[in-house]
């Protein structure tokens, strides 16, 4: 059980892990994300997690949706224009103007499909403000869990490493952690028992517990082609970040910030960190996480004192009265 | 470093990575607001069968007793029956934490069933065949239902008060943002509902204290949950739309209704305190079903999550804990 509710800790040792190895997380660096998704599929592998569903979600290149049970990686692709809706307007013009020829449009969308050119190198090309943003997303490990303090089984606990983990043989799938979680990154696998592996019980990112315990990369971080994703101890994770941001600052790419590196914030810090191009809501990450157990003491209070004003309620109601 | 430079207006608007929500919905189907309002009924028919006990009100006593062994039994099945592994239901009995408060429930409900059904099979001991009853363990059933329905009473308070902290204590906002009422909201909704079944199911002149408890329960439930509302901001939204809102508009009326019956009327006629007592009952459970969709709504739609935490941040009130290191790249 974890001693502190809130604030920094060093989460291992506060679980009650005596000297416990350094705490290990994830950098994932998403300026320099391809879109992949290697690491969905090493996991998938790696963890013999099952598919995920083959649905089409006209959401750009991204088709697994969401963080979930059987999604442990998610690679996110994002269609950005700073100024206005580019499609929208390339569409409008090609109303309007008929067909133009093609590389005369300037308002010609680069998709960033592969060329032997750098894009708006090609005669009569232009650069737009078009951008893509791509980002492999992940369980952030924080250092207060919500999905950990709520379940009620034990099921999650904090592993030596700092790191946060479901025994598939004892959770019993209350789904407690489902809502916990401020990242929603946890889900109960749906499926049935005996067809689905682990149907009905809370699944998510293990951090490759069983890889870590032989001195290896978690599969995704293995995978990764550009090292977008990287492994490694958290303190040292912090300080390449740290340099990382401030390297794209200096390049002009002032939109470059972290997200979940600050053990300052509403979850401690997160053990899985990332840098971001934009706000974190349009990763789908909430701007401002918190840990619901900061409230927790809050709310014991207030529930005791109205069980409190129920007790006395139900006495007044009798007291003085014969029938 | 600044914590951010650039000023950050409050959103009229929000983005989202397309609209898919942010936080995930509890996976829990209706058995969990079934349970909300069972364990509310349960655990106030116990406050009310020690108090019928204790004054010679034989029907309130019995009503309230076997009320609670019913609640209870049935709340029982509606938790084990929406585990994703009903089988492995007593896994919550590895652990003990105050930080689940899952786990803090199925311990108070440890401690309060067994007494319920003990107090609950005292009064069943008139079923049984002579000999049996009058035998030494119907004699001592007979001797330990009273002190059992005591013991029951005092922990039934907690029953009703911590399925408010079950719902608050998790990153849906609509059930967050009420975590400073919503217990006073639920243990006024049980009061209202426990009182109404007395109303039903006892005769006028023993039925003074359940109307008492109901009245006091619907008042309370009214003033705090208005209350918690203007104190919720934009998550409160979700308790006024859609199916949750239509279900929290019943509640309202049916419990403004039902106190109103049972505090003008419900001591002069029988039937007026079995309608307004009814009433009681359907308007704690509407208020139990529409928290909870409300809630699961709020999860679903990623403005619930983002724009508060937005509008935090533009207030310069980002969540921030003692000791931390600054933020870079901010």
């Amino acid at each position: 059980m974890s001693g502190s509710w809130y604030g920094p800790v060093d989460p291992a040792p506060d679980a009650g892990w005596q000297a416990p190895p350094p705490r290990v997380g994830f950098f994932t660096d998403t300026s320099i994300c391809i879109g992949c998704k290697a690491c969905e599929v090493a996991c998938k592998e790696w963890n013999a997690v099952p598919d995920d569903g083959f649905e089409m979600l006209g959401s750009s290149y991204d088709n697994s949706g969401a963080l979930g049970a059987s999604t442990w990686r998610h690679v996110m692709f994002i269609e950005q224009s700073p100024s206005s809706d580019v499609l929208s307007r390339t569409a409008d013009s090609a109303l309007s103007a008929g067909r133009a020829a093609p590389g005369t449009d300037s308002t010609a969308v680069d998709l960033g499909m592969p060329s032997t050119t750098l894009p708006g190198e090609a005669p009569g090309g232009e650069r737009t403000d078009f951008r893509w943003l791509m980002a492999s997303n992940v369980c952030k490990h924080c250092t207060h869990a919500g999905c950990l303090d709520v379940c009620p089984t034990g099921a999650l606990f904090r592993t030596e490493f700092g790191t946060v983990v479901v025994q598939d043989d004892i959770c019993n799938g209350c789904g407690y952690c489902v809502a916990g979680c401020p990242f929603g990154v946890i889900d109960r696998r749906i499926g049935q028992k005996g067809e689905t592996k682990n149907a009905g019980i809370a699944q998510k990112c293990t951090l490759c517990y069983d890889r870590l315990k032989d001195d290896l990369v978690p599969a995704c971080a293995k995978a990764c082609p550009t090292t977008s994703i990287q492994f490694g101890e958290l303190d040292e994770l912090r300080e390449r970040a740290q340099a990382r941001v401030e390297q794209l600052h200096e390049r002009g790419v002032t939109s470059a910030r972290l997200y979940g590196e600050d053990e300052g914030d509403g979850v401690g810090g997160a053990g899985a960190f990332f840098l971001l191009l934009d706000e974190p809501e349009v990763y789908g990450l909430p701007p401002d996480p918190v840990v619901t157990t900061r409230d927790l003491p809050t709310m014991w209070w207030r529930a005791g004192a109205a069980a409190a004003l129920m007790l006395a309620g139900a006495v007044s109601a009798f007291v003085g009265r014969r029938p | 470093m600044s914590r951010r430079e650039k000023t950050v207006v409050p959103p009229a608007e929000f983005t989202s990575y397309y609209g898919r929500p942010v936080v995930k919905a509890a996976p829990w189907e209706h058995d969990i607001p079934a349970y909300l309002f069972l364990g509310g009924l349960a655990a106030g028919s116990s406050l009310l069968a020690a108090g019928a006990d204790a004054t010679g009100r034989p029907v309130l006593r019995r009503t309230g007793r076997l009320a609670a062994l019913a609640g209870l039994a049935l709340s029982m099945l509606a938790l084990v029956r929406d585990l994703g592994r009903p089988e492995r239901f007593h896994h919550m009995l590895r652990v003990a934490k105050p930080t689940s408060p899952m786990s803090v429930g199925t311990w108070i409900l440890t401690a309060y069933g067994p007494f319920a059904g003990l107090a609950a099979a005292g009064e069943l001991r008139g079923l049984l065949p002579r000999r049996l009853r009058d035998g030494l363990a119907g004699r001592l059933l007979g001797v330990a239902a009273g002190p059992a329905g005591v013991v029951a009473a005092a922990v039934a308070p907690a029953v009703a008060s911590y399925t408010a902290v079950l719902l608050t204590n998790t990153s849906t906002p609509t059930w967050h943002a009420a975590h400073r009422h919503l217990p006073f909201v639920f243990v006024g909704s049980a009061a209202a509902a426990s009182g109404g079944l007395g109303m039903v199911a006892a005769p006028v002149g023993e039925a003074g204290p359940a109307r008492r408890l109901a009245v006091a329960g619907a008042a309370l439930e009214l003033a705090v949950e208005r209350r918690m509302e203007q104190a919720m901001g934009l998550p409160a939204e979700p308790l006024h739309e859609g199916h949750a809102g239509a279900l929290m508009r019943a509640s309202t009326a049916l419990t403004v209704a039902g106190g109103l019956g049972a505090a003008l009327l419900g001591g002069r006629s029988r039937a007026a305190a079995v309608v307004s007592g009814a009433a009681l009952m359907a308007g704690s459970a509407c208020l139990r079903f529409g928290v909870f969709e409300a809630g699961q709504e709020s999860a679903r739609d990623p403005k619930y999550t983002v724009v508060p935490q937005r509008e935090r941040i533009s207030r310069g009130e980002a969540a921030r804990s003692t000791g931390g290191r600054t933020p870079v790249g901010r």
